[in-house]
């Protein structure tokens, strides 16, 4: 069989790339993506450049092989025992990197993932806070968007799940010394808060994508400084990687609505 | 020597209007759902649930038998949110207190520890302290640093499924996840436990490995024999979650005729033992 090249990737895979490579560096902790985008992103950063990563296998396992997405009881060579109880305790030691979800964010990074509304009375109740006020105020955190639209960049969340530059900016030193936005991954671009006042900042855009594509569908004003790169592809092992080990079925672009 | 063998029936008789009960196992995973369903055919009303909450919570919800619900989420797993918990939420008929999913873990430690509350980062900055006007913040006495003070949670009873009990209330998990089943025992006054099946105390090592021994009947009240107790939740290694049950409990939140025919046919039965008559019946078409 011909090994895949990246003359035909796809903006799934440019998404999981973009994801697998917030995880660069991160050495010998837990990396824990939720979704089947980051999940791709995480299998694929330890599988390539970030070996030492730990992941679960989604139940109460650590696992040191790389399992394929959206198969039943795949074979598990399992390196550690971590009950749900126990991923709180990896939370609060610091050893993790989550990638979580967001119905809503603003310029500051604030996420919203309970509800849509009053939180008293919801329009829509959505997930809930979740672990998401926990982990994003002990350890870095990663958000994937795959519907970027100026519903979701939106210029207030109406619940505040996972605090935001600003209102870590008003807790004590001490209370937000753990606190790190990785990045931003959307079915757009790819965004940070590496600016001097940590507004949201454009990094990338995918390939295909413009710059006013991405200001016409997000409400506050983004930092756009100088010329924008285009959002890296896969390279050509990481390709044949994510194709047939890590997702062969293409349960990622389930995500693309 | 202490037989703790009661019938689910005993234990709802235990229970009082506006009680504090904890519920073990996590989303749709090894719920007491026998006992659970034993409270819905009861007159218990007001009650407050403390939970990581599944069908356990939007049951309880849809039959008006609670005033609050204290969570760190609830869920069904395979749908990622309960649909009659997301009803009775938009609705705003119940009252909810909704914690970080690790906040709420340090309340169950505080109330098994008995201690006040214990200290953490959750929540700080986030909607968690508005939802909950009653958390305070404490200043750590060595350096200042600020942190909220999760309490403990002050249960009146505790209700767990376990796979495998004996009669003096030891309790063995053979699946992979305690949960938090053992803190809610600890934690409560009253504990009492359905299981799958009551066995001898010397077959435990039998069935699983001395780490599986993890509910010691000092916290336990009392035991009830239910197979299937945790139906239609998952309940590993003895059986995995009645998906298509779960899927028909689920659509009935949003069709009212369904959600009456449902509750006629599952829920106002006399016994547990109806109920495994009437799943097995439905598993036979």
């Amino acid at each position: 069989m011909k090994p895949p090249t990246t003359s035909d990737v796809t903006l799934d895979e440019v998404c999981v790339t973009a994801v697998a490579d917030a995880f660069r560096g991160d050495g010998e902790i837990l990396c824990n993506p939720i979704g089947i985008v980051p999940i791709c992103g995480g299998r694929l950063a330890r599988a390539t450049f970030e070996p030492d990563l730990m992941m679960t296998d989604t139940v109460a396992a650590l696992i040191a092989n790389t399992i394929p997405v959206g198969v039943t009881n795949p074979p598990k060579v399992i390196e550690a025992y971590m009950p749900y109880r126990t991923i709180f305790d990896v939370v609060w030691s610091g050893k993790r990197h989550v990638v979580m979800g967001a119905n809503q964010i603003d310029m500051w990074g604030n996420q919203n993932l309970a509800a849509i509304g009053d939180w008293r009375k919801p329009k829509a109740q959505l997930l809930g806070l979740r672990g998401a006020p926990g982990n994003v105020i002990n350890h870095t955190v990663t958000y994937w968007i795959p519907n970027h639209s100026k519903q979701v960049f939106c210029e207030q969340v109406d619940v505040v799940s996972g605090p935001g530059y600003d209102k870590i900016r008003a807790l004590s030193p001490a209370s937000g010394r753990f606190f790190e936005i990785r990045r931003i991954v959307s079915n757009l671009g790819v965004f940070d808060h590496n600016t001097p006042d940590n507004r949201m900042r454009l990094v990338s855009t995918h390939p295909g994508v413009t710059v006013d594509q991405i200001v016409d569908a997000t409400t506050f004003e983004l930092v756009i400084d100088g010329d924008i790169p285009t959002s890296r592809l896969p390279t050509d092992d990481e390709l044949e990687m994510l194709r047939t080990v890590i997702d062969p079925k293409g349960a990622r672009k389930s995500e693309f609505k | 020597m202490s037989d703790k063998r009661m019938t689910d029936d005993d234990v709802v008789a235990e229970l009082r209007d506006g009680m504090t009960i904890g519920i073990g196992g996590w989303g749709s995973r090894r719920k007491p759902m026998s006992l659970v369903r034993a409270i819905l055919r009861s007159d218990l009303k007001d009650l407050t649930i403390v939970t990581y909450g599944g069908p356990d919570v939007g049951l309880l919800c849809a039959t008006g038998k609670v005033k609050k619900v204290v969570y760190g989420f609830v869920s069904l797993d395979s749908i990622p949110l309960e649909p009659h918990f997301r009803k009775a939420k938009q609705s705003g008929s119940i009252e909810f207190s909704e914690y970080d999913e690790g906040a709420f873990y340090l309340g169950l430690m505080a109330a098994a520890h008995r201690v006040p509350f214990y200290p953490t980062r959750a929540g700080l900055g986030s909607h968690m302290l508005t939802m909950n006007p009653d958390l305070k913040l404490v200043k750590s006495p060595y350096d200042d640093e600020e942190l909220v003070a999760i309490p403990a949670f002050k249960l009146d009873a505790a209700l767990i499924h376990m796979n495998r009990a004996d009669e003096r209330g030891n309790g063995q998990f053979l699946g992979p996840d305690l949960f938090f089943d053992d803190l809610m025992a600890m934690g409560s006054p009253k504990t009492y436990m359905s299981t799958e099946k009551i066995i001898p105390t010397d077959d435990f090592l039998k069935y699983g490995s001395v780490h599986t021994l993890k509910i010691p009947r000092m916290y336990v009240t009392g035991v009830v024999e239910a197979p299937l107790g945790a139906h239609f939740t998952e309940c590993p290694s003895d059986y995995e979650r009645d998906e298509a049950f779960q899927r028909e409990y689920a659509a009935t939140a949003k069709d009212d005729d369904a959600w009456k025919a449902f509750k006629t046919k599952y829920l106002d039965l006399p016994s547990h033992d109806e109920y495994v008559k009437a799943i097995t019946a439905r598993g036979e078409k």
